[in-house]
């Protein structure tokens, strides 16, 4: 552990927009102006009180936060040690924690003049979370999205066209999440005027992984504040599950300096991390590489050509995870495991036995690691686990992998 | 003088504009691929880029990341790119050689020997899309140093106030994107170009070559018209990806490489 060289962990990203030797911009000369302006107008907002108190109404009465800080009893007796608390973002508007971020940046594209929104979505919850805000103030937008992302999340197609967005199905590559991702940024590439580009996850180029994770930091702070009043100190251990890693950037940003508070991220460990590579645990089995714009581990090939990665989680199935993450696993202040599709289906299934929560699959992820920790741990020790998502988006797919027929349940 | 520098100054003493031409290594196959960039010399191409497959190329179109795929599935590498440049240099001492892709093949090989072994195949120049001035520590000095030129892309969003940080460290010649957008997409303008060609000759003395939206010889004409240069990739990739013969390809790229310096 290098922890006791840091005064703060804090305080990145560098001017350069690293953290440590990851992050930065490597992106095309046409996108450099646009990013730089971006961080300009992102510097200038976040001073800015009225850019706050206008998150902060929408917050509340549009997406309906604070989330609850919930002790899940049931599941804490039951798993037989730890007392774990859940932190139900599942229950904002949308279904997610991915309007916390949108919300954010459609403010900041509003401010900057801008009229056309454009978003990549992997498992579709930032994508409905994006179509959702723009419906709200009037604004265009057009989602990318992996062919293959479409065909097995259909009901988030669907509201994000009666939504009003327009969905581009990506056939690129293997059509999933990266893919979506390469054409949005050729998106704005073509239409640098007008057009805002809301990624979302803490990655791609300085400033996104830190506006992204500013963003989300609400989570985390509340967080803080909830556990004060339920237990009058701070949690023992954090774990939120991380595909580009938002969700638990959020949770994690506002402890790293709590020393005393341990962090574990939960990568998707699909059919296992093995040589076979099917699998999206970017920080146990890749390395670090150039990808989307930031310096981060990535998986890929012995020639640096990145591997497409597979998850059953749709939201998770990204070959790459945030630098900031990528940091904080080198400097070993966060820990990150790896669980697979099968562990993640049964915590899907006891969350929804044991605590009436349907969980989404990512979020089902990091409840998996939970059920491997908690029983070893004494009962005053406090888990708060990120339920970033619910699972109505997963049902067809979790039904398939149960050997649900759900055409005969009718 | 570099290759580069020495095909400029040949060119200039001609009176004639430079006949850019990118192919894909490795597409459709790697003896096929050989073949043309052998042929293209003889084609009249002045300067040859020569991609290096990756499977996401960000700032391309559909034809120049189908022509990688293809590439890759044939088992085309950053290694066998090198082979071909090597294979190219042993026939052909003269001919620029220019290899154009994304940071990570160069990134996961390591930097300084990704160098050595370039130098050593023959390359001339580097075009790295997602290396701008900001990250330019990574590659671009350790790539002057070792006596490869970097050639840097500047763009319609590249304002007055940026240029000179993208010309600062640029050698070789400044590569012109007459579009904001992809490869293969939007078909470039004389009368957009040319002011911005201007604006740029009087920021910098190295030659200015325009690329992006040049499909027909008479695009090349009156692009190099108002430039040093005009580059065609997309449209030469697409004669390759519809199956046209070694020489069928090599004929196409004679009649733009003709419309360039009739300019």
């Amino acid at each position: 552990m290098a922890n006791e060289f840091f005064n703060s962990f804090m305080t990145g990203p560098d001017e350069k927009g690293r953290f440590g030797d990851f992050g930065g911009r490597f992106v095309s000369e046409t996108l450099m102006p646009l990013i730089l302006r971006l961080e300009k107008e992102y510097e200038k907002a976040k001073d800015d009180d009225s850019f706050w108190a206008e998150m902060q109404d929408l917050w509340t009465h549009y997406v309906g936060r604070p989330s609850p800080l919930y002790h899940a009893e049931r599941l804490s007796q039951h798993l037989g040690g730890a007392k774990i608390y859940l932190k139900r973002d599942e229950l904002n508007h949308t279904g997610a924690h991915k309007i916390n971020n949108v919300l954010g940046q459609i403010i900041l594209a509003r401010r900057m003049g801008k009229t056309r929104i454009i978003a990549e979505t992997g498992a579709g919850q930032h994508g409905v979370a994006t179509a959702t805000v723009c419906a709200k103030f009037g604004l265009k937008c057009v989602v990318y999205m992996g062919a293959h992302d479409v065909k097995r999340q259909a009901p988030n197609v669907f509201r994000m066209r009666l939504l009003g967005a327009e969905v581009v199905p990506v056939t690129s590559g293997r059509g999933t999440l990266k893919d979506a991702m390469n054409d949005a940024l050729r998106d704005w590439v073509t239409n640098v005027n007008d057009t805002f580009y809301c990624i979302g996850t803490v990655a791609g180029p300085h400033p996104y992984p830190a506006m992204v994770r500013d963003f989300q930091s609400i989570i985390g702070k509340e967080v803080r504040e909830q556990m004060q009043a339920a237990e009058g100190r701070l949690p023992d251990t954090l774990i939120a599950a991380v595909g580009g890693g938002s969700n638990a950037m959020g949770l994690f940003y506002p402890f790293l300096d709590d020393k005393s508070v341990n962090i574990i991220g939960v990568e998707a460990g699909g059919k296992g991390v093995d040589e076979k590579m099917e699998h999206c645990s970017s920080l146990t089995g890749g390395r670090p590489g150039v990808l989307h714009g930031n310096r981060t581990y990535l998986l890929q090939d012995d020639d640096g050509q990145i591997l497409e990665g597979y998850s059953i989680s749709a939201g998770l199935d990204y070959p790459g995870i945030g630098p900031e993450h990528s940091w904080l696993h080198e400097i070993g202040r966060a820990k990150y495991v790896a669980i697979t599709d099968v562990e993640a289906l049964e915590a899907f299934q006891l969350s929804c036995s044991m605590e009436g929560i349907i969980p989404a699959l990512e979020p089902s992820h990091a409840l998996a690691h939970v059920m491997k920790i908690a029983p070893k741990l004494p009962s005053d020790h406090i888990i708060c686990m990120n339920m970033c998502g619910r699972g109505d988006k997963d049902i067809f797919t979790v039904a398939r992998a149960l050997g649900f027929d759900m055409s005969d349940a009718i | 003088m570099s290759r580069i520098d020495a095909k400029f100054a040949d060119l200039k003493s001609r009176g004639k504009k430079a006949f850019v031409s990118y192919i894909m290594a490795g597409d459709p196959d790697y003896d096929r691929s050989l073949e043309i960039v052998r042929g293209l010399p003889a084609a009249g191409v002045d300067i040859i880029e020569l991609g290096l497959p990756f499977t996401d190329p960000m700032a391309d179109g559909p034809t120049i990341q189908a022509a990688g795929q293809r590439a890759l599935a044939k088992g085309m590498s950053l290694q066998r790119t090198l082979d071909m440049a090597r294979a190219f240099r042993e026939q052909d001492d003269t001919t620029p050689l220019v290899l154009m892709g994304y940071y990570n093949p160069i990134y996961s090989r390591g930097v300084d020997k990704f160098l050595e072994d370039a130098k050593e195949a023959g390359i001339d120049g580097l075009i790295v899309v997602d290396l701008p001035p900001e990250e330019d520590d990574e590659l671009c000095i350790p790539a002057q140093a070792a006596g490869l030129n970097f050639i840097r892309l500047a763009t319609p969003t590249t304002d007055d106030e940026r240029l000179p940080k993208v010309l600062q460290n640029t050698s070789g010649f400044v590569y012109y994107v007459s579009i904001t957008g992809i490869t293969g997409a939007a078909q470039a303008q004389a009368k957009d170009v040319a002011p911005e060609v201007a604006r740029i000759k009087a920021k910098t003395d190295l030659p200015v070559v325009v690329g992006f939206g040049i499909r027909s010889p008479e695009t090349a004409r009156a692009i190099a018209g108002v430039a040093d240069g005009a580059v065609v990739g997309s449209a030469i990739v697409s004669q390759i990806a519809e199956g046209a013969s070694v020489s069928d390809v090599l004929e196409f790229v004679r009649g733009l490489a003709e419309g360039a310096h009739s300019a």
